[in-house]
């Protein structure tokens, strides 16, 4: 997939991101904790390549070390979401009697929009890290069990899952052998959307204020702390919100190149002897 | 009748239609219409009938994939509808299937060795498997060496080849073929149907082997059952079948048949069928073939024919009105358009 | 009427330049039946999309040949031309009738536009004739199915108005890919019978495709033999299967599982899968499976030799090698039994 160049351009930005905030204390010039009361909201310059905040820390490096606990928030959530909805989604879509409470379930948590659902959540439970990936979580991954659940439904009707069973594999087996590599495309690709969505997400409550303590650097924080100052220190908001916006296209755009370099279609697969027989099913229906 | 491997009693198969947002059950596909049959050890019992008749269905029922509405399936004269999860496992090992098409009846992400694999593992026969699954692919007529490709690197028929790999693993006493043939290319047809007479020889194997196509059946069974709509119309052993079909449907299937043979496909005399198979789910009062048969009366459309003796021992019909020897090849005047 | 000359059609894909149809010649006279067989993936399809040039472009290229019908060569003409052929003069059925019919219009709506596309003519004509066309093809009660849309009919009723549609405007030629491939056998037999009727009615010619050898015995008056993109026999129908002259041909013939066989029969299979089309083997493209090679078959491409009577097979033996090495083949299977 890394013949496209869109999909290489989308993963080199994001590998760069990723190193840049992991390695930051090895190359920084300015910590973001150094603080310098002189040099308060200065415009961007030879030294201070984005400028200062309003506690003269190098916006830079700021930007960079938020990445951390933004990232971090995205990929736990990610991660989270993926493996609850999996699981969820692999029970439901095999087993018909789950299937009817879990899908209730998931079905009324969708009647609420994520970030509304998010926001109840995290201003019940109060804005620390541990709460924003829990209630991030517990918003997006009802979207992974449906997404699961249908593509386990199309591969449970494929003949090979009956021979199976006939073969007499145990349902374990089934589902982790044989349905969940044939499902995993849409999940992966469904991940990366996940992160994506969750950045944003982050961005949006800590703007709002419910998010992530202030003191925490994260690119919703600063824009959130930035407000105030967009007038006259317009670069202290555009940064952070430049950083959003590159991450989350460059996520998207690497969700839809895993999308097609999943989707059997694109690829030249093998033409089947008769693919005619597969239709005399219809013929009927 | 102790022999019997098989035996399937008046077995009825419905599917529900649901209709609404209710989904009220509105009627019923009926799939499988109340239908005997039984198979002797060492015999191939080949199935005929048109699509959508209820071949896959029953081949569905008798393995276990599909729960009857009524009657009974017995194997070794043992009823497996009651059975526990245990014994199914159990049971399994002795009845598999080979199903119609090769491309999707094996894991895309699966391993040769890892599909033919499967079985043993799944009842823990893992001494040898290497060597075991090996042997299988030889005995398939499959080159050892290609056991890590995956399926899409083989053809049609090599996947039918593995498909039969892996229904033979456990050793089974009997198999199931659900069209095995229908989706290869007519070079390779003969290809498998000759490895399942091999493998039927050298593993003592009985066969259920389901087809479309009343010359697939004539090179390999040994008895002969036609399906019409669920229903079961005409069964007999092969060589009364073929040399004397009694049931009009039968007949009309036989002669639809083309020859490759064009001289006496100037010559032959055929019946052709009038329109079309009637909906399962509604089927015709009294024969269900009288929609479309050409000597229906109006007897036939009140009256239910069950399957009958009608001269030969092993020659059943469910006809009130059996067609005569020689009639359809006379050209009959009642019999032809 | 329709000669084709040399004609080759590649497909560039990702695995490389497929040669689907690889210098194939042969004509069809007016309102004569020629069958084309072979298996899947001889080209076929590809072959008879050309003749009309409904191939994808990409990945179908046309690198060389002719195709002239009615003196005109199809491969020139101008797609605003070839509308006007297709359809008009040249009709094409497919094998899935489930998908060649637009399934949110009416049956009479998709036909009466068949008709006035290429003839202008009053809506009420239009509607008579396509009253007359459905009882043509044997759709009862056609007045009231008018109104029907495709989801109403079932297979072998859609093949019927599939087949109308073709008629529609009495084309010279009609191209049917497998139309009955994907019927039960009652079904094939009724569309089989129709296609006679038709071509008795309307003096049609008639190309059908099929894998199929019984169809072709029944409906053909010449066959063409495809293996790997090629014609590798042609002939009248009744030299094609009674005096065959190629071995590709003579062991397709003989692996058929057939009505008029003894019971549990032994057939007699052609060993191996046909070729890849990428990269075909070098020398004859059967030479891999055919139990006639010879050391010269893997270095020599046979072209098609006339065996007379407009007899044509691809094969570097001559008749008298070709039948000597038949009958051995025979005895050696005879032993074989007898053992
Ligand atoms: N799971 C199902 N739910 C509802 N209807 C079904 C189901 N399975 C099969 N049917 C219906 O039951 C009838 C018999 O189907 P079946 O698949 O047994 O036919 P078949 O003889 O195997 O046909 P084919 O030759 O096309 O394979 C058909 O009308 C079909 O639509
Ligand atoms: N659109 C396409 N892109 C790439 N390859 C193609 C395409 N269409 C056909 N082919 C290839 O061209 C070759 C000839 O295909 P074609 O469809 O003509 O075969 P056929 O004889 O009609 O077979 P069938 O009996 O399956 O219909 C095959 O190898 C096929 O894989
Ligand atoms: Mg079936
Ligand atoms: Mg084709």
């Amino acid at each position: 997939m890394f013949k496209n160049k869109r999909n290489l351009l989308a993963a080199g930005v994001l590998l760069l991101i990723i190193v840049a905030t992991i390695t930051a204390s090895l190359w920084l010039k300015f910590p973001p904790t150094h603080i310098d009361p002189e040099a308060r909201l200065l415009s961007p310059s030879g030294k201070n390549w984005f400028g200062t905040d309003h506690f003269g820390r190098d916006i830079f490096g700021l930007t960079i070390v938020a990445a951390r606990v933004t990232l971090f928030v995205g990929v736990v959530v990610a991660l989270l979401s993926t493996v609850l909805g999996t699981i969820t989604g692999l029970i439901a879509g095999y087993y018909k009697k789950a299937e009817f409470i879990i899908m209730r379930i998931i079905d009324g948590m969708l009647a609420f929009p994520a970030l509304l659902l998010a926001l109840a959540l995290v201003a019940a439970l109060g804005g620390n890290v541990t709460n924003i990936i829990i209630a991030l979580t517990f918003a997006f991954w009802p979207v992974m069990t449906r997404i699961v659940r249908s593509a386990v439904l199309q591969v449970n009707n494929i003949q090979y899952i009956e021979a199976a069973k006939t073969t007499g594999t145990g349902d374990l087996v089934i589902l982790f052998r044989y349905i969940l590599p044939n499902v995993l495309s849409p999940i992966i690709v469904q991940g990366t959307f996940i992160f994506a969505k969750a950045i944003l997400a982050e961005a949006a409550l800590s703007f709002l204020g419910v998010g992530i303590d202030p003191s925490t650097p994260t690119w919703g924080t600063m824009l959130q702390e930035s407000q105030v100052y967009i007038t006259i220190a317009p670069w202290f908001s555009i940064f952070p919100g430049v950083a959003i916006v590159i991450t989350v296209l460059a996520l998207n755009m690497l969700g839809d190149g895993l999308r097609d370099a999943f989707d059997p279609h694109k690829k030249n697969q093998k033409k089947s002897t008769k693919k005619l027989f597969r239709n005399r099913k219809q013929k009927y229906a | 009748m102790s022999e019997a491997l098989l035996e399937v009693r008046d077995l009825e198969v419905y599917f529900p239609i649901k209709k609404g947002v209710l989904k009220k059950t509105t009627g019923n596909v009926k799939a499988v219409n109340g239908l005997n049959l039984s198979v002797n050890k060492g015999e191939t019992l080949g199935i005929v009938g048109e699509s959508g008749c209820g071949k896959s269905t029953l081949a569905r029922t008798i393995l276990g994939l599909e729960k009857p509405t009524s009657g009974d399936i017995l194997i070794e004269g043992e009823s497996i509808l009651n059975y526990s999860a245990k014994q199914m496992h159990r049971l399994r090992r002795d009845v598999q299937m080979v199903f119609q098409d090769p491309f999707t009846s094996l894991n895309p992400r699966m391993k040769v060795s890892e599909i033919i694999a499967a079985p043993l593992k799944a009842y823990k026969m893992t001494d040898n498997i290497e060597q075991r699954v090996k042997e299988l692919m030889d005995l398939v007529g499959l080159k050892p060496e290609y056991h890590d490709r995956l399926p899409h690197e083989f053809s049609g028929g090599q996947r039918q080849r593995i498909g039969i790999a892996r229904a033979i693993a456990l050793k089974p006493k009997l198999i199931v073929c659900d069209e095995p043939v229908s989706a290869l290319d007519v070079s390779v047809q003969a290809q498998v149907i000759n490895l399942f007479e091999d493998l039927q020889k050298e593993l003592d194997l009985t066969y259920v082997f389901i087809a479309h196509d009343l010359s697939v059946i004539k090179h390999i069974a040994d008895k002969v059952s036609v399906m019409y709509l669920g229903k079961m119309m005409e069964r007999s052993d092969s060589e009364s079948f073929y040399n004397h079909a009694q049931h009009p449907y039968t007949n009309a299937l036989l002669s639809a048949i083309p020859l490759p043979d064009p001289g006496k496909e100037k010559t032959r005399e055929r019946i052709v069928l009038k329109g079309e198979l009637p909906s399962p789910a509604n089927p015709p009062t009294g024969c269900v073939f009288h929609t479309r048969c050409p000597i229906a009366r109006d007897y036939c459309k009140e009256n239910t024919p069950q399957l009958e003796r009608k001269g030969n021992e092993e020659h059943e019909v469910a006809c009130f009105f059996p067609i005569e020897k020689g009639m359809v090849e006379a050209g009959s005047e009642n019999l032809l358009r | 009427m329709l000669e084709v000359k040399n004609l080759k059609v590649h497909l560039d894909t990702a695995s490389g330049i497929v040669k689907a149809v690889d210098g194939v010649s042969f004509h069809v006279k007016a309102g004569e039946t020629v069958g084309i067989v072979g298996e899947s993936g001889s080209g076929k399809s590809v072959l008879a999309h050309s003749l009309m040039q409904l191939n994808p472009v990409p990945p179908a290229t046309y690198p060389q040949g002719e195709i002239i019908f009615e003196n005109r060569n199809l491969l020139d003409l101008k797609e605003k031309e070839l509308r006007k052929i297709r359809g008009n003069e040249i009709a094409m059925i497919f094998q899935d009738p489930m998908s060649s019919l637009n399934p949110v219009f009416k049956i009479g709506n998709q036909l009466m536009e068949a008709i006035r596309t290429h003839q202008s003519m009053s809506r009420q004509n239009a509607e008579e004739k396509a009253l007359e066309l459905l009882k043509d093809v044997g759709i009862p009660d056609p007045k009231s199915r008018l109104n029907d849309y495709p989801h109403q009919f079932s297979g072998g009723m859609r093949q019927r108005v599939l087949i109308a549609i073709a008629l529609a405007c009495q084309p010279k030629l009609l191209i049917a890919d497998e139309p009955t491939t994907a019927l039960d056998v009652t079904i094939q037999a009724q569309i089989l019978e129709l296609m006679k009727d038709i071509q008795k009615k309307y003096g049609t010619a008639i190309i059908i495709i099929t894998h199929d050898l019984g169809v072709v015995a029944q409906l053909a008056d010449r066959v063409l033999v495809m293996y790997s993109g090629r014609i590798v026999e042609e002939g009248i129908t009744g030299d094609i299967f009674y005096h065959t002259s190629m071995p590709y041909t003579w062991s397709l013939l003989r692996s058929l599982p057939r009505l008029d066989s003894d019971i549990h029969q032994r057939l007699k299979s052609i060993q191996g899968q046909p070729p890849n089309l990428v990269d075909p083997p070098k020398g004859c493209n059967f030479s891999p499976r055919c139990p006639f090679v010879t050391e010269q078959c893997l270095e020599v491409d046979p072209s098609l030799v006339d065996r007379g009577n407009g007899h044509r097979a691809a094969c570097i033996l001559s008749e008298s090698e070709y039948e000597e090495r038949k009958h051995e083949i025979q005895d050696i299977e005879r032993e074989g039994v007898e053992q």
